[in-house]
């Protein structure tokens, strides 16, 4: 096991700078860690090439088994289990039923979906914080973090040198300690 | 980006082909044979079912229990009259749209406010229908009409229809009428005179200004979509109230104006004229369809939950009329299907609003869909058990609605011509060329 883990951060001035930067980066074949910046930035994702998330079709299956969960219980509650004629609209009334399973959906599709984004994410209060490479990505600069072990195939001063030349203002190393 | 900047022509220009005018005016005349035969089919189908009934006193009693006018006039009367208010409504959307759009300060619709913009065109063919419609049709059409009905000497005298005559008189009905046209009209063309100065003059001024007028139109829309949608379609069934009526009128129309708009877009797209508009322009027009098409159910449940459970009877005759009785219930059924179902389950995806085949067919259901929903809301009050589904509908209603399609596409394609296709100092338009929905 390695002692540490070490980066390379290119910093830059200018959001559409990094943008173009970010391309130019990943057309050398070097891969990107992670992108900081003080705000979003748009165009970023699809510069970075990440890919739409699978959330809506988790909150599909979510809404669609509140649904069926919502339907099937009432009518078998209503209908089966202990028939209630209610209004005198019969033991199953459906019309009577929708609102209810209405909500039923849209309270599994919500949570379902809020539960799963802060699982993938690795969102939740207890787990281990972002790392904060560079404190000025808060601030004033855009910050690419590169790491070394997911680029074998290249030099640290190739990547250096590709930084450069995409426009970063400053090229640093940063050596993680946590993973001691 | 400079280099995508400069390719945009903004001095696009629309011209209404001699091909178009043809095929349009080919659609009307076929509209117009399909209904002259649908009469024919009609009528002959008619005889036949009085002769199965023998006599001919059957048949001249069975007429008489009806008043006013022969079944076929009636029939005529009422699909021009439901078509009347289909394309009027989805005409006076296109103006709801531009306003909404002006006071949300809306950036992405500028590429696109010249079709709205031009739907306008046509308040002015729904403002001399409707007038003409009412002085033939009118007792026909609205049963209150009857001056009988609200003499307490006459054996017709109703009570119910009597408590309502302060605002269901012929006197207060023709000044709501004239007042909703005057108004409408008016704000579209003030609408419309700032903005083609706009496009002489540039500056902000006439947004500002247009903002302030769209603000003043909100209003009296807010008002004046419930009241007329009570005054010429809640009014054919006078006994019958439903304070969600207006909404259930507008979600319908206001969800066909959508999908009119969206077609319109696509079409000129094809065309090749709109280069601004990209697939981010159409995710927008689609994520409204999708949600004004929820909408349009939510409005249309609620109404027919509420009647249902409390059951009152002259609130739920409304229903026992469309759907108990089975000559309507498959209009009812349809509806459900075509609006809700469909539209909600193939747009829901992000990539289907980004492509112009889904959004085309959504949005051509959506048209048909509502249709049935205006011929589910007006047929019964006028034909009674006459409106059945038979092959006669697919001449004449079919065939007239085709006329209305053909006059209503005519004139907003001509008032398309009457301006440049993109508002070109349109201040938002820059963010509309930059538009990008994730």
């Amino acid at each position: 096991m390695k002692e540490h883990q070490d980066y390379i951060l290119g910093v830059y001035d200018d959001e559409d700078v990094l943008v173009e930067a970010v391309g130019k980066v990943r057309e050398a074949g070097v891969k990107i860690k992670e992108v900081f910046t003080p705000f979003p930035v748009h165009g970023l994702d699809t510069a970075l090439g990440y890919k739409y998330s699978n959330l809506p079709v988790a909150s599909f299956i979510y809404g669609a088994t509140g649904t069926i969960t919502a339907l099937s219980t009432m009518i078998w509650m209503l209908g089966f289990d202990w028939p209630q004629d209610i209004g005198g609209k019969g033991h199953i009334a459906l019309p009577d039923f929708i609102p209810i399973t209405f909500e039923f959906t849209v309270l599994l599709a919500a949570h379902g979906m809020v539960l799963t984004f802060l699982i993938v994410s690795n969102l939740f209060p207890w787990n281990y914080a972002p790392k904060m490479f560079d404190a000025r990505s808060t601030d004033d600069k855009f910050v690419m973090a590169i790491e070394l072990d997911s680029n074998s195939k290249m030099t640290a001063d190739a990547i250096r040198s590709v930084l450069r030349e995409s426009g970063a203002t400053e090229v640093n190393d940063f050596k993680d300690e946590a993973h001691k | 980006m400079a280099a995508v900047h400069q390719q945009l022509v903004l001095d696009e220009k629309y011209t209404f082909q001699s091909k178009t005018k043809t095929s349009l005016i080919i659609l009307i005349v076929v509209g117009l044979v399909l209904a002259g035969l649908g009469v024919v089919l009609a009528q002959s189908m008619s005889h036949g079912h009085e002769a199965a009934h023998g006599t001919e006193e059957v048949a001249k009693a069975a007429e008489h229990a009806h008043h006013g006018s022969p079944v076929i006039v009636k029939r005529i009367l009422k699909d021009l009259w439901q078509n009347n208010i289909f394309f009027g409504g989805i005409a006076l959307i296109g103006v709801f749209f531009l306003a909404f759009n002006y006071v949300a300060h809306a950036g992405w619709s500028a590429a696109i406010k010249r079709v709205p913009e031009a739907f306008g065109n046509y308040l002015f063919v729904y403002a001399g229908l409707t007038v003409v419609l009412l002085i033939v049709g009118g007792h026909d059409l609205f049963h209150w009409m009857d001056h009988d009905l609200f003499d307490p000497a006459s054996p017709k005298f109703d009570e119910i229809i009597n408590s309502k005559s302060w605002y269901l008189n012929v006197g207060f009905f023709w000044g709501r009428t004239i007042g909703y046209f005057v108004l409408w009209i008016l704000f579209w063309w003030m609408l419309r005179q700032k903005s083609k100065q706009e496009d002489m003059i540039g500056g902000v001024n006439n947004y500002d200004r247009s903002i302030v007028i769209s603000a003043g139109f909100l209003i009296v829309f807010g008002v004046t979509s419930s009241t007329s949608a009570w005054d010429w379609v809640m009014s054919m069934d006078p006994h019958f109230f439903s304070t969600m009526f207006g909404w259930y009128v507008f979600a319908s129309t206001f969800v066909s104006g959508l999908a009119m708009i969206t077609l319109f877009v696509l079409r000129l797209k094809k065309a090749g004229y709109l280069s601004l508009v990209n697939e981010n322009h159409l995710h927008d027009l689609g994520k409204f369809m999708f949600a004004f098409s929820i909408f349009w159910t939510y409005i249309w449940f609620e109404q027919f939950l509420l009647i249902y459970y409390a059951n009152i009877p002259e609130e739920s005759y409304y229903f026992v009329e469309r759907l108990l009785n089975s000559t309507y219930a498959p209009f009812f059924f349809a509806a459900f299907f075509i609006n809700f179902l469909f539209p909600f389950l193939a747009l829901m995806t992000r990539e289907a609003k980004r492509q112009m085949v889904f959004l085309e067919i959504v949005a051509v259901a959506i048209l048909i869909g509502h249709w049935l929903d205006f011929y589910n809301m007006m047929t019964p009050p006028v034909l009674h058990n006459d409106g059945a589904l038979d092959i006669s509908f697919f001449f004449l209603e079919v065939g007239i609605t085709m006329v209305f399609l053909g006059v209503f596409l005519f004139i907003v394609n001509t008032g398309l011509t009457k301006a440049g296709l993109i508002a070109k100092n349109h201040p938002m338009l820059e963010e509309s060329i930059h538009h990008h929905v994730y």
